[in-house]
């Protein structure tokens, strides 16, 4: 009798210290860098592009690294979009569950699976085949492919997850499948949507891997789709790798700003889809 | 007259609207083409890539060989492998076990109040930039690791896994417990789907004849969620066996073959990212990178595959 509540009691324990672990790892996390990045932070950081002799500790910030972030990842997403939500929702409308929407699903998990280093290694060949250099436009690309299998499957299990019977209303009432689907399903899906979207959108911002080899890196602000860009995540690195106090001030200050942009990004998603799940049928 | 009119409108609307119909239809098996498609373009594009590399000696001594000095042509993947080996199973090792007991926690403990307040943790967890994790491992990681070192080489020492030859604190460990973080979140939201997909019959049948919580979660839940959790734990790793930045911060890149959680290594994702630059100036190094990149794939593939084909055996199961 006492054997199992010494048991229950020494698990519940365990869980208990489980649970503050990885709870306490993400309070670590921010605060480090928080209390890291937050001296270094200020105005000329977010406002300027770096000056002569900025990786040695002179004037300037990391504006190039900020709006070429944006641009690379709202681009690479937009373009996943387009491709993606046909995807998702056609996979639903049409093949639900046959054979077909499986290997494409499972294709789907695999892709998702591949890391971002060998979608930047591939994206890399693609382009020095096309006689591409590092830029913008190859950025963009390499994110959208590594976006899309994360956004068609996150709206596809929103899809899985929804009541059908509205559907099955309006195809009683004789609307065709792509009419349920762009008038009914789109609409009750919009939520997963916009969740899926700014999902890809976070992953795209913060990916670094795929990005090195495809966007390149400048210091100047994005202008043609045809130029290199900056991006945050490898701004943090460069800077982070230089033998400069100063500079590595700098890539904590700038890891900063990125984390707050992907907080920020997540709590949008949160507090839209919460806006938006009113108007969907449950 | 009229009506004749507007029903011959009618039929052209109807079959306006079944052609529009057909057409989306045909082009959502185009579309769902493209992931498999994708897939494969990459496999034969990097294997493609791959080949004078694999002209140049046999598959055996390219993935068997330890040497590696590209000026001189000389390639040998072993370290690398084995580096992303070790790296990937001790990040494993360390986060298996508190995240499969946090996922037991939420699903059979916590109230459900609680439980909705810890989705936006995992959330943020696994929405922080992987660059952002390797800043935290070096600013904080890796001088613990290093003050570790000194520790265990005085109390572990005699144990080779333990042993510390390197004082700099960038190694193994200071790469999985980074990683270990990282892929707290994938297995403990699968963990807690599988769970959850248990019936919540077998719970009531078990609480009934007197079981106590815990005999319940590991008698009648556990037995039945196993191969799931499993499933969890190998998507873990195969996460973890790609991720770059995070780790390439902090596992020290040293091509060597590890004896010690202490030692260096340099996982195949680093060796790509940190070579690309001048790959393109030494004959076969972008051929080497490229084969680096193919095993990596094949690697996450094979985990990936097997954690997917049981999963869904296993929610399927439970589902019924």
């Amino acid at each position: 009798m006492k054997k199992r509540h010494l048991e229950e009691r020494i698990f519940q324990v365990l869980m208990m210290i489980s649970f503050l672990l990885l709870a306490g790892s993400l309070g670590f996390i921010l605060l480090t860098i928080l209390i890291k990045g937050l001296p270094a932070l200020n105005w000329a950081m977010i406002s300027q592009t770096p000056k002569g002799g900025y990786y040695l500790g002179k004037e300037g910030g990391i504006l190039n690294a900020i709006l070429g972030s944006l641009t690379l990842a709202t681009t690479g997403t937009l373009l996943a979009l387009i491709i993606s939500l046909p995807m998702a929702l056609f996979l639903e409308t049409y093949l639900r569950r046959s054979p077909w929407a499986e290997v494409a699903r499972l294709c789907l998990d695999v892709l998702w699976g591949i890391p971002s280093i060998v979608y930047g290694a591939f994206g890399f060949t693609i382009m020095l085949a096309l006689g591409l250099r590092a830029s913008l436009l190859g950025g963009v690309l390499t994110l959208a492919l590594l976006e899309i299998p994360l956004m068609t499957r996150a709206m596809d299990e929103v899809v899985r997850m929804m009541p059908h019977e509205v559907e099955q209303a309006a195809l009683a009432l004789g609307s065709t499948r792509l009419e349920t689907a762009l008038k009914v399903t789109a609409r009750q899906m919009l939520p997963g949507i916009i969740t899926a979207v700014l999902l890809a959108f976070g992953r795209g911002i913060g990916d670094a891997a795929s990005v090195l080899f495809t966007a390149g890196y400048t210091d100047r602000l994005p202008t043609s789709f045809l130029r290199p860009v900056a991006s945050l995540p490898l701004a943090v690195f460069f800077q982070l790798g230089m033998p400069f106090p100063e500079v590595q001030q700098r890539a904590y200050a700038s890891a900063l700003i990125l984390t707050v942009i992907v907080l920020a990004v997540s709590l949008i998603s949160r507090w839209l889809s919460h806006r938006f799940s009113r108007h969907t049928v449950r | 007259m009229r009506v004749e009119t507007s029903l011959s409108s009618a039929r052209a609307s109807l079959q306006r609207r079944r052609v529009l119909d057909n057409l989306a239809k045909s082009l959502s098996r185009l579309l769902t083409l493209l992931p498999l498609t994708l897939f494969l373009v990459m496999l034969v594009v990097l294997a493609f890539r791959a080949l004078p590399i694999l002209r140049s000696a046999t598959l055996g001594e390219l993935l068997g060989r330890r040497v590696w000095l590209p000026s001189q042509g000389r390639f040998g993947f072993l370290p690398f492998i084995l580096s992303t080996l070790w790296v990937t199973a001790a990040g494993v090792v360390l986060a298996a076990p508190p995240c499969v007991l946090t996922a037991i926690y939420l699903v059979e403990y916590a109230r459900p109040g609680f439980r909705n307040a810890i989705k936006p943790l995992l959330d943020i967890l696994a929405a922080i930039p992987s660059v952002v994790y390797g800043v935290w491992g070096v600013v904080a990681i890796v001088p613990i690791v290093q003050m570790l070192g000194r520790q265990s080489n005085q109390w572990w020492g005699f144990i080779p896994l333990f042993r510390s030859s390197n004082p700099t604190g960038y190694s193994i460990l200071a790469g999985a417990i980074v990683l270990a973080v990282m892929i707290a979140p994938f297995i403990v939201s699968v963990a807690y789907e599988v769970l959850e997909s248990v019936p919540g019959g077998s719970r009531e049948a078990s609480l009934a004849v007197g079981a106590t919580q815990w005999q319940t979660v590991r008698h009648a839940v556990l037995p039945q969620a196993r191969a799931g959790i499993f499933a969890g734990v190998v998507l873990g790793a195969s996460r973890a066996l790609g991720e770059t930045m995070a780790v390439l911060m902090v596992v020290g890149n040293v091509p060597q073959i590890p004896r010690s959680l202490f030692d260096a290594a340099y996982p195949l994702p680093a060796l790509i990212a940190n070579n690309y630059g001048e790959m393109l100036s030494i004959p076969l190094y972008d051929a080497a990178l490229m084969m680096a990149a193919l095993i990596l794939l094949l690697m996450v593939l094979a985990f990936n595959v097997l954690s997917t084909l049981i999963l869904r055996h296993a929610i399927r199961r439970n589902e019924l």
